[in-house]
């Protein structure tokens, strides 16, 4: 917060540290966009500019909604959100493929984006309701169970594994957080282990393939394989200091493929080296912890758990992303956020950071209040 | 779980604080291993993926080295390099949604075959690898697509070189030719890229073949900046090419174009050395290919009529062809006698054969009575034959074998056949059978198992007329290594050329080839090999059922400078066939304007030089398969 007598209270009450760092984030990202285009602004770094300013813009008008409308929007949200995924489903089947948007028209809405948000708001929302001394009972766990497995079937289904993984994970980071047994949470990992050779079974050939490869990528360098290989190649030869901006022959060249949406920090780390990429991953890390403070000084149970779950939204996109560039975990096809190219995780992002501001300046206002 | 107290609001609160700082230790903690994954990526690894993406980054088009020249004794170019017109294709040039290939091939006036060996290769390529569609065309083809270049996108008209054989034919054996390489020699340079450019060729045959490390040179590269899908961004420094080594033959240019014509349309091998140093002056087997048009790559018809010749014109003769060494071994059985202490002052009534066993052996005369000399001046079987059986079979024998019949020279010819020379131990290793009469009658007389090639056919006379032990050489940069006298004695060896110089100058077997030079004699041998046991010697009817002619001669007789072998396959009598060959070939040496006097009407008689006859022969047969050059 900056206090100067010459900017006016509201401004001067946004959360401005976040915006400068956030800005930050998606200012190198257009950067790195603008080199990945081969210097031009055209066709990614200027939409991606007007898609930023656009959601930043939405994001601090959402700041001052207040944490009862939140409430009160929460569930309808939900429902909305699910009906879409059905939607979508449906329209798919009749497509004869996979169908991941709903076109509006003026609009591509892809409501699997929606969800991440809506399904923290959502569990924190239910934990709230549900009494202290009964969230060790079956009662508390198995509505969440269903609130939170019916989109990610869906979302499988549609095939969406990146995000249906990233809807789980918010989803169980909120139930962890609201105090459920540990068995609930260390019986899963077990179950997976015993049942990752079925679910195996059952994946999508594409999906499967990544597995396989993602397990030994050198195995198929020209095929499957390719993508972590030549993105590990554009990282490591990035080396200290980067080739220097617009130098990075990797994506300029095309060796690197989506070096401009998933594999966005490959292109950046290959320009400019473990610098900027460890400079980034800071970046990342103070407005995870700046999520993370704000829920850990929530004065409401539904605020400390919605703003823990945004965070860890946040989280899960940069980590997943970064494992999945660096060789750690399959290509999943998660995005970085604001920087990659383009408009859905922006969105998705920046709700999560406007219903965070939100959040925030509600508990200023309570603490100048009481 | 189990505990009875009842969870409150605060007991909610810490284990939220718990969870909450475990999460954040959590979040931590891959931060912390994503961190240290990049730092693993780009320090402990950065020189393995710097590689990696130079290599990405970077293709190297191999430019291909000029072909070293091969000259002769006297520095004259016998393979060069010529400047050529290739058409190429560009593929990543090419327009989108446009064939142009039915143009270029009716500019260039392609068969079909090659219209669908240029579609085979087009698919197959890389982007920027260009795609060869012709070499050798013509100026005015070259000219053609040049001015239409605006109008086809991604074709090239390159000027490059081709290798030429100036003498043609009259040295296919000796050098052999140059191709593109066959998958086989690409496997077996581990897929050396610089096989695979268009219009690259490797030597296939011959002395090409042998000196290829020598020829071929170090290839330069142009080095270029491409993108993954082969589009060429930009050009880098290239590295410089280094040209093959000039390699110098012992041969005489003049002397091997010479020989070759001399030949006539006859088939047969000949062979000349230097009786100092050992060094092949010539090295002719006819008739033979023209190597240039299989540098370009042959055509079926010609293919197919050098295939149908019964003269074999794609066999080399001077290393590969094995024949009896008929009369021409005698030389070396009386030095095998004289060793052996064989007066050779001791008659010998001819009668015009002996009696072997119970076979009688009839001789082509009766010599009448006749010393060492005069039964080499005559040739006179029946005179071997008794000397033969009155001295060791093993001793003679081994001491044909010392002169060259039957040996292996370290050449650099790729396969050579050496035949054999047999003897009596030879004899009962491979046939399990005793040594009798009949073959020291046989061997004295260069038949029977007898089988030597036509470069043996010249050191035998180089080591007698020089009395070194002669090794034949072909490259000038081999090492001179001193040369021992042959184990003779010296008294022995002038007995054996004075017979030898009976032979052309007394009133020998060959009188009619004496040297048209004053003061210059030659001295030499005939020999008549028969083909079929069965048929009467002489002249047949029949090609192929006529015995070869042999000669072996060296000159001067009185101070030997040159020898020279020759074997003329059919050609009848020694005497009549090879002899002349041989003189006229030796005269060259000596007087080339008296020798290319002689060829002229020669020449004249057989309807033009040899190129000139090799061009008509190759029309008349295309006209007769009924093809044409589309």
């Amino acid at each position: 917060m900056i206090t100067s007598a010459i900017i006016p209270k509201p401004l001067a009450r946004l959360p401005w540290r976040l915006i400068f760092l956030v800005a930050g984030i998606a200012g190198f990202g257009l950067l790195v966009l603008y080199s990945a285009a081969g210097g031009s602004v055209q066709p990614w770094a200027l939409k991606q500019a007007v898609i930023f300013v656009g959601f930043l813009g939405i994001a601090i008008g959402m700041s001052w909604i207040s944490e009862a409308t939140i409430k009160a929007l929460t569930f309808p949200v939900y429902a909305l959100t699910l009906i879409m995924l059905v939607g979508v489903e449906a329209l798919g089947f009749v497509g004869k493929g996979a169908q991941r948007w709903l076109d509006l028209g003026f609009i591509r809405l892809q409501p699997s984006e929606f969800m991440k948000p809506a399904i923290v708001l959502t569990l924190a929302r239910f934990y709230e309701l549900v009494p202290a001394g009964e969230i060790r009972k079956w009662r508390a766990i198995w509505p969440a169970m269903l609130l939170l497995g019916v989109p990610a079937v869906l979302i499988l289904v549609q095939p969406d594994l990146g995000t249906c993984i990233m809807v789980v994970l918010c989803g169980v980071t909120v139930m962890f957080l609201a105090g459920l047994p540990w068995w609930i949470f260390a019986g899963p990992v077990v179950a997976v282990a015993v049942a990752a050779p079925i679910a195996y079974n059952m994946l999508h050939g594409y999906q499967r393939k990544r597995i396989d490869v993602f397990l030994n990528p050198e195995s198929d360098p020209l095929g499957a394989g390719y993508h972590i290989s030549q993105s590990k190649i554009a990282i490591g030869s990035g080396g200290i200091w980067g080739k220097g901006f617009l130098q990075g022959s990797q994506s300029h060249l095309d060796y690197l493929p989506e070096g401009h949406t998933d594999f966005v920090f490959a292109t950046m780390a290959e320009e400019w080296g473990l610098v900027g990429g460890v400079l980034l991953i800071i970046a990342f890390g103070l407005v995870i912890r700046w999520g993370m403070r704000v829920s850990a000084s929530a004065r409401t149970r539904f605020s400390q758990l919605a703003a823990a779950g945004l965070s860890a939204t946040i989280f899960f996109y940069v980590s997943i992303n970064l494992m999945m560039v660096m060789g750690l975990a399959p290509v999943v096809g998660v995005p970085l956020p604001l920087v990659s190219f383009g408009g859905s995780a922006v969105m998705t992002v920046m709700l999560c950071l406007g219903l965070l501001m939100a959040l925030e300046r509600q508990q200023r206002t309570v603490s100048t209040l009481t | 779980m189990n505990r009875p107290t009842r969870l409150t609001v605060a007991h909610q609160s810490i284990t939220f604080s718990r969870r909450m700082l475990l999460l954040g230790g959590a979040q931590a903690a891959v931060g912390a291993v994503l961190v240290g994954r990049l730092g693993w990526l780009a320090i402990a690894q950065n020189q393995k993926y710097q590689l990696l993406s130079e290599s990405n980054r970077v293709q190297l088009i191999p430019v291909p080295p000029r072909r070293g020249w091969i000259i002769d004794r006297a520095g004259k170019p016998i393979a060069i390099n010529r400047a050529s017109f290739r058409v190429d294709i560009v593929p990543q040039q090419m327009e989108e949604g446009r064939d142009i290939v039915p143009e270029v091939a009716r500019l260039l006036a392609l068969t079909l075959d090659d219209v669908d060996r240029i579609r085979r290769d087009l698919h197959a390529s890389r982007g920027f690898q260009p795609v060869s569609v012709a070499e050798n065309v013509t100026y005015e083809q070259y000219a053609g697509i040049t001015v239409r270049l605006p109008d086809l996108p991604g074709v090239q008209a390159t000027r490059g070189y081709s290798r030429y054989y100036p003498d043609g034919p009259a040295v296919a054996h000796l050098l052999g030719y140059v191709g593109a390489a066959n998958a086989k020699e690409y496997e077996a340079e581990k897929k050396n890229p610089l096989l695979i450019i268009p219009g690259f060729k490797i030597g296939k045959q011959g002395l090409e073949k042998s000196l290829e490390p020598y020829l071929r040179g170090v290839p330069g590269g142009q080095r270029i900046e491409v993108t993954a899908r082969g589009k060429l961004v930009k050009e880098l420094d290239p590295k410089p090419d280094r040209s093959g080594q000039t390699v110098q033959l012992t041969i005489d240019q003049g002397l091997q174009q010479y020989a070759a014509r001399r030949m006539g349309d006859q088939s047969g091998a000949l062979v000349a050395m230097d009786v100092e140093s050992g060094d092949i002056l010539a090295f002719v087997s006819m008739p033979a290919f023209d190597p240039n048009s299989f540098s370009e790559g042959i055509g079926q018809t010609e293919w197919k009529m050098l295939s149908a010749n019964d003269h074999i014109p794609l066999l080399n003769k001077v290393s590969q062809g094995l024949y009896p060494s008929g009369s021409t071994i005698k030389p070396a059985m009386a030095l095998g006698f004289l060793k052996q202490g064989l007066d050779p002052n001791r008659k010998f009534y001819c009668s015009g054969g002996i009696q072997i066993g119970n076979r009688y052996f009839r001789d082509d005369a009766a010599h009448g009575a006749v010393d060492m000399r005069s039964a080499i001046e005559h040739s006179c079987n029946a005179y071997f034959w008794a000397m033969g059986l009155k001295t060791n079979p093993q001793q003679t024998t081994e001491m044909v074998n010392y002169l060259g019949y039957g040996q292996q020279f370290d050449l650099p010819v790729p396969s050579q056949r050496f035949g054999t020379m047999p003897n009596p131990k030879w004899l009962e290793e491979k046939y399990h059978r005793a040594w009798q009469g009949y073959d020291t009658a046989n061997t004295s007389i260069g038949q029977g198992y007898v089988l030597i090639n036509p470069l043996q056919l010249a050191v035998m006379p180089a080591r007698i007329a020089s009395g070194k032990l002669l090794q034949p050489r072909l490259l000038m940069a081999g090492k001179r290594k001193p040369v021992p006298a042959l184990d003779v004695d010296s008294e022995h060896l002038k007995i054996i050329r004075e017979g030898m110089a009976a032979v052309v100058n007394g009133g020998g077997t060959a009188v009619a080839s004496k040297l048209p030079l004053d003061g210059i004699q030659m001295a030499g041998k005939t020999g008549t090999a028969q083909v079929f046991r069965l048929v009467a010697r002489g002249h047949q009817g029949s090609w192929a059922l006529r015995d070869h002619a042999l000669f072996i001669a060296f000159a001067p007789a009185d101070k030997p400078r040159y020898a020279i072998g020759c074997i003329i396959e059919h050609g009848g009598f020694g005497a009549s066939a090879a002899a002349p060959v041989v003189r006229d070939s030796m005269t060259y040496l000596f007087d080339k304007e008296k020798a290319l006097a002689a060829l002229a009407p020669l020449e004249q008689q057989w309807g033009g030089s040899l190129a000139e006859r090799n061009a008509r022969e190759l029309a008349a047969f295309k006209a007769a398969a009924g093809t044409t050059t589309a």
